[in-house]
C-alpha cells in the first residue's frame, strides 16, 4: 500500500496553475478564517465622522456609508461565504457520491428513476429552485445551507455515476467480485478511490458555484442577515454608492473575483496534474 | 493583412459617420417642438412632454378602490372629488364652487362648478355627484368603498338632489374631519363596472393607456375648469425597478422627475447640475414600533429605555443625510394646528444612563434579546435598522434584524400582529385625527396593541367634538400621552428628494401623497 502512493507523489507534478491558485485561495481562506477571530475594526460598529472614506492606510478598502470599516466587514463576508460554500460541498458531494454510486454501479431501474430525478432538478435555474426551498423552509443560514446543498447534489451525482458506470466492468472489480468481495466494499473500497481525481475537479467547480450562488443569494436578501456582513450583501447595499464611494462595491466584488479565481485555477492545476 | 485592417477601418469610420448622421437628423426632429423658445427668463411654455418615474405598479384604475399610496399620487391627476387639497394642506372646491355644513355637523350642502367636463365630453350633474357619493359609501350595493365614508359606520346617509347644481348629504354622525373624505373622486353616473378599464373623471389629465409593470400614460384635458391648465400635452408615469436604475434614467435623461430619491443619490444629482433637488417632509410617519403585548415590551419601562436609547439625530444623519424632521407621537409636524413637539420627553439624542437606569427598574439590568422585523424592500427602514441595532447594543439590548418581503410583514407582523418591534412607516391623509385613531385599543388598524382606556376615552371626546380649538386640544393631550408611555419609539418625519429636470418648473410639493403635474411646464428658454 504504502509503496503505492510514494509513486503517486513521486509523480505529483507542480504547475503554474496549481501554485497560483494555492496561494490566492491561501490568503483568502487565510484571512476568512482570521475573521472569525480579529478584524481590524468592529464589523458593525459605526462612525458619522468616517462616512465614505476612500481607501487609506488607516482603512485600506475604506469605509461605507455606516463609517464602518470595508476590510474588517469583507473579512468577515469571506469567512461565512468560504463556511457557507464548505459545507454546502461537503454535503451534497456527499450525498452525490452515494446515489451516484449506487445507481451508476447497480443501474436498472433505480439508476433510470433518479436520474430523471436529477434532470428534473437541474431543469430549474438553481437560485429559483433554491428560494422555493427558502421559501418553505424560512430565511437563515442552516437553511440556506440546506437548500443549496440540495440543489447541488444532481451535479456530482452526474459526475460519480458516469465514473462508477465506467469502473464497474472493469477487469479489477470483476475479479473482486468472483472473489466474493461485498458489494459496498466493492463500491467505496475498490472504486472510490480511483474516481477521486475527476471527483476533485467537480468538487472544486462545485464549490466555486456554491461562492457565487451564496453570494447571489445574500446579494437578494436571503441568508446572512444585517448588520453581520457577506459578501453578496455588501455588493447590493453598495449598489446605491456606485458614484459616490466605487471602492464600496468594488471591495466585495473583487474580493469574490479573487475567490473564484483563485480556486479556477486551483482546480486547473489538479486537473493537469492527473494528466501528466 | 494591413490592407485588410485598413479597409476595416474605413468601413468602422463609414460606419460611424452614417450613424452619427441618424443620430443628429432624430434629434433635430424631436427638439423642433421647443425650438420656439427664445432666451427670455422663465416664462411658461405650453405643450411637450414629462416622463416621471414612479415606484410600483398600479393595484387600480378605479379611483374609489385604489388603496396604495403609490396609485393614488397618479390617479390625483385624472380624478377629483367635491373637493381637493392644495399644496399647503387646506381643501379647496374643485367639482364644488362652494360648500356650507350645518351648525350640527350633519348635513352638507354642495354646490356643483359651472361647466365641469369629464373626459368623455359629458357636463357634471347632480346625478353623476349623486352616484358616485352612494357608491363609496355603500348604499348602491352595500359594499362601502371609502370606510370613512361608509354608511353603515356613520358616514353617507342620503344623497339628496335638490335642483341641477346642488346636492346636499346627510351624515349619521357629526365629524369636523369628514370633508377631508369628500375628496373622493366624482365619475360619471353609472360607469363604476368600467372605471377600472377605461377611468374618466374631470382631472387636468385623461387616461390614454396603461401597460402593468411598464406605466401609464395621460394625456392633456383641453377642457379643464382651471383656466390655463395644464401646461404639458402629455405625461407618461413609467415604473423604475429600483432607486439605482431610476438614478441612472434620470441622468441618461429618460425619466425628467422622481420623487424618491435616497440621499446619496441626491447628492449625486446635485453634483451633475442637469437637475434641481428639492427636499420637502413627506407624510410618512418612520417608527421603531413596538408590540405593547410581547414581552418584555408590555413594560413601559422598558418601551421608555428604548426611546432614551435611541439616537435620532444619529440615525437622520446616517440614513436621511441630516433632511429628516425628529417627532415622538404619531402627528405630523406640517400639521400645524394640531402638532405638539414633544420631543424633549426623551431628547433627539441617546441618553444611555437614562435608558440602562429604566432596564435595571424594569428588572432587565443586562438588556435582553429583541427581534426587529424589517420589509426588506424598503432600503431605508433597513438602513434605519442596523443603526439602531448598534444604539440598542450600546444599552445592553441585543437586538438583531429579521429582514422579510413586503408581502409577509404585511400579513404576519401588520396584520397578525405576530412580531416584538419593527421599522416601518405609515402614511397619514390631510385628517389630522388619522393617526391618532390607529392607537384606540379596538382599532384593527392597532398593530402595535396599545391598550389605554384614558386614550379611548380622549379619542372620543376628540371625535365628538366640534369646536376646532377644544378639538386640537384633544389631539395635544393624546399626543403627549402616547409619547409618555412610550406606545411606540417614534423616529422620524423623513424628507422626499424629489429631482427635477432643469427645463421643468412649477413643480408643487404637497403635504399628502400626490404629484399634481397640472402645474408643471417646459421652461421657455
Amino acid at each position: 500500500m504504502g509503496r503505492k502512493y510514494s509513486v503517486k507523489i513521486h509523480n505529483f507534478k507542480w504547475n503554474k496553475y496549481l501554485a497560483a491558485g494555492l496561494v490566492m485561495t491561501g490568503i483568502a481562506v487565510l484571512l476568512g478564517i482570521l475573521g472569525f477571530f480579529w478584524t481590524p475594526y468592529s464589523t458593525t460598529a459605526m462612525n458619522a465622522a468616517e462616512k465614505f472614506s476612500p481607501p487609506s492606510l488607516r482603512h485600506i478598502f475604506g469605509t461605507d456609508n455606516f463609517g464602518r470599516d470595508i476590510f474588517s466587514r469583507v473579512m468577515q463576508g469571506l469567512g461565512t461565504s468560504i463556511v457557507i460554500s464548505s459545507l454546502v460541498v461537503l454535503c451534497s458531494g456527499a450525498a452525490g457520491i452515494l446515489i451516484g454510486a449506487l445507481t451508476g454501479y447497480i443501474g436498472g431501474v433505480l439508476d433510470e428513476v433518479v436520474m430523471r430525478i436529477t434532470d428534473a432538478v437541474n431543469g430549474f435555474p438553481s437560485i429559483l429552485l433554491t428560494l422555493v426551498i427558502i421559501s418553505i423552509l424560512g430565511n437563515g443560514k442552516q437553511n440556506v445551507i440546506i437548500s443549496m446543498s440540495i440543489v447541488f447534489i444532481p451535479s456530482f451525482v452526474r459526475i460519480v455515476r458516469s465514473e462508477y458506470l465506467r469502473l464497474r466492468d472493469a477487469d479489477y472489480i470483476s475479479r473482486a467480485r468472483l472473489m466474493g468481495v461485498s458489494r459496498i466494499r466493492i463500491l467505496f473500497v475498490h472504486i472510490l478511490p480511483n474516481i477521486f481525481s475527476v471527483f476533485w475537479v467537480s468538487v472544486m467547480i462545485g464549490f466555486n458555484n456554491a461562492i457565487l450562488a451564496e453570494s447571489g443569494m445574500s446579494y437578494l436578501g436571503i441568508g446572512v442577515q444585517p448588520p453581520d456582513a457577506s459578501l453578496g450583501k455588501m455588493l447590493s447595499d453598495a449598489q446605491g454608492y456606485l458614484q459616490r464611494a466605487p471602492w464600496y462595491a468594488l471591495a466585495p466584488g473583487l474580493t469574490i473575483v479573487w475567490l473564484v479565481l483563485g480556486f479556477s485555477l486551483f482546480g486547473e492545476g489538479i486537473r493537469r496534474t492527473n494528466e501528466s | 493583412m494591413k490592407k485588410k485592417l485598413l479597409s476595416l477601418f474605413f468601413a468602422a469610420l463609414l460606419t460611424m459617420a452614417v450613424l452619427g448622421g441618424c443620430g443628429t437628423d432624430g434629434t433635430g426632429e424631436s427638439s423642433g417642438n421647443n425650438s420656439s423658445n427664445d432666451l427670455s427668463g422663465s416664462e411658461p411654455a405650453y405643450g411637450g412632454s414629462v416622463v416621471v418615474g414612479i415606484q410600483q405598479d398600479i393595484d387600480s384604475l378605479d379611483p374609489h378602490k385604489a388603496t396604495s399610496a403609490g396609485t393614488k399620487e397618479i390617479l390625483f391627476n385624472i380624478f377629483e372629488g367635491l373637493v381637493k387639497p392644495d399644496e399647503n394642506g387646506n381643501l379647496i372646491n374643485a367639482v364644488a364652487s362652494d360648500h356650507t355644513i350645518s351648525q350640527d355637523g350633519l348635513v352638507y350642502t354642495f354646490t356643483l362648478r359651472d361647466n365641469v367636463k369629464f373626459h368623455n365630453g359629458s357636463t357634471v350633474t347632480a346625478e353623476d355627484v349623486k352616484y358616485s357619493l352612494e357608491r363609496v359609501s355603500g348604499i348602491l350595493d352595500g359594499t362601502a368603498l371609502i370606510s370613512t365614508l361608509s354608511s353603515a359606520k356613520g358616514g353617507i346617509q342620503k344623497v339628496d338632489i335638490l335642483d341641477e347644481k346642488t346636492v346636499q348629504v346627510t351624515v349619521g354622525s357629526a365629524n369636523t374631519e369628514l370633508i377631508y373624505s369628500f375628496v373622493a373622486a366624482i365619475i360619471p353616473k353609472g360607469s363604476g363596472e368600467e372605471a377600472a378599464a377605461s377611468p374618466v373623471g374631470t382631472g387636468p389629465f385623461s387616461y390614454v393607456s396603461y401597460k402593468p409593470q411598464e406605466g401609464i400614460v395621460l394625456a392633456k384635458n383641453p377642457e379643464y375648469w382651471q383656466a390655463g391648465l395644464p401646461y404639458l400635452d402629455e405625461v407618461n408615469f413609467k415604473i423604475v425597478g429600483s432607486a439605482e436604475t431610476a438614478l441612472m434614467e434620470l441622468q441618461g435623461g429618460t425619466i425628467g422627475i422622481y420623487a424618491y430619491l435616497t440621499d446619496s443619490q441626491a447628492q449625486v444629482l446635485k453634483s451633475g447640475g442637469n437637475f434641481s433637488v428639492e427636499a420637502s417632509p413627506s407624510n410618512v410617519v418612520q417608527a421603531l414600533f413596538l408590540n405593547n403585548a410581547e414581552k418584555p415590551l408590555d413594560n413601559v419601562k422598558v418601551r421608555q429605555a428604548i426611546c432614551y436609547a435611541l439616537d435620532k439625530e444619529e440615525i437622520d444623519d446616517f440614513v436621511g443625510g441630516g433632511t429628516g424632521a425628529y417627532i415622538s407621537s404619531a402627528m405630523l409636524p406640517t400639521l400645524t394646528d394640531y402638532y405638539v413637539d414633544l420631543n424633549a420627553t426623551y431628547g433627539n439624542k441617546a441618553n444611555q444612563e437614562k435608558a440602562k437606569e429604566l432596564l435595571k427598574e424594569a428588572g432587565y439590568p443586562d438588556g435582553f434579546d429583541l427581534t426587529i422585523t424589517i420589509p426588506s424592500n424598503y432600503e431605508f427602514h433597513m438602513q434605519t435598522g442596523q443603526v439602531v441595532v448598534e444604539q440598542l447594543k450600546a444599552v445592553g439590548i441585543n437586538a438583531t434584524i429579521q429582514a422579510v418581503d413586503w408581502n409577509t410583514w404585511y400579513n404576519d407582523a401588520y396584520v397578525g400582529r405576530k412580531y416584538t418591534a419593527t421599522i416601518s412607516g405609515i402614511t397619514c391623509d390631510l385628517t389630522p385625527g388619522y393617526l391618532l385613531n390607529r392607537f384606540q385599543a379596538a382599532s384593527n388598524k392597532n398593530f402595535i396593541n396599545y391598550a389605554n382606556t384614558q386614550y379611548d376615552e380622549l379619542y372620543l371626546k376628540a371625535q365628538a367634538e366640534l369646536d376646532l380649538k377644544k378639538k386640537a386640544d384633544y389631539y395635544k393631550q393624546l399626543q403627549t400621552l402616547l409619547c409618555d408611555e412610550a406606545g411606540t419609539a417614534f423616529l422620524q418625519v423623513p424628507a422626499n428628494m424629489t429631482a427635477i429636470s432643469k427645463d421643468l418648473a412649477g413643480y408643487k410639493f404637497y403635504p399628502v401623497y400626490v404629484q399634481d403635474m397640472s402645474t408643471v411646464y417646459y421652461v421657455k428658454k
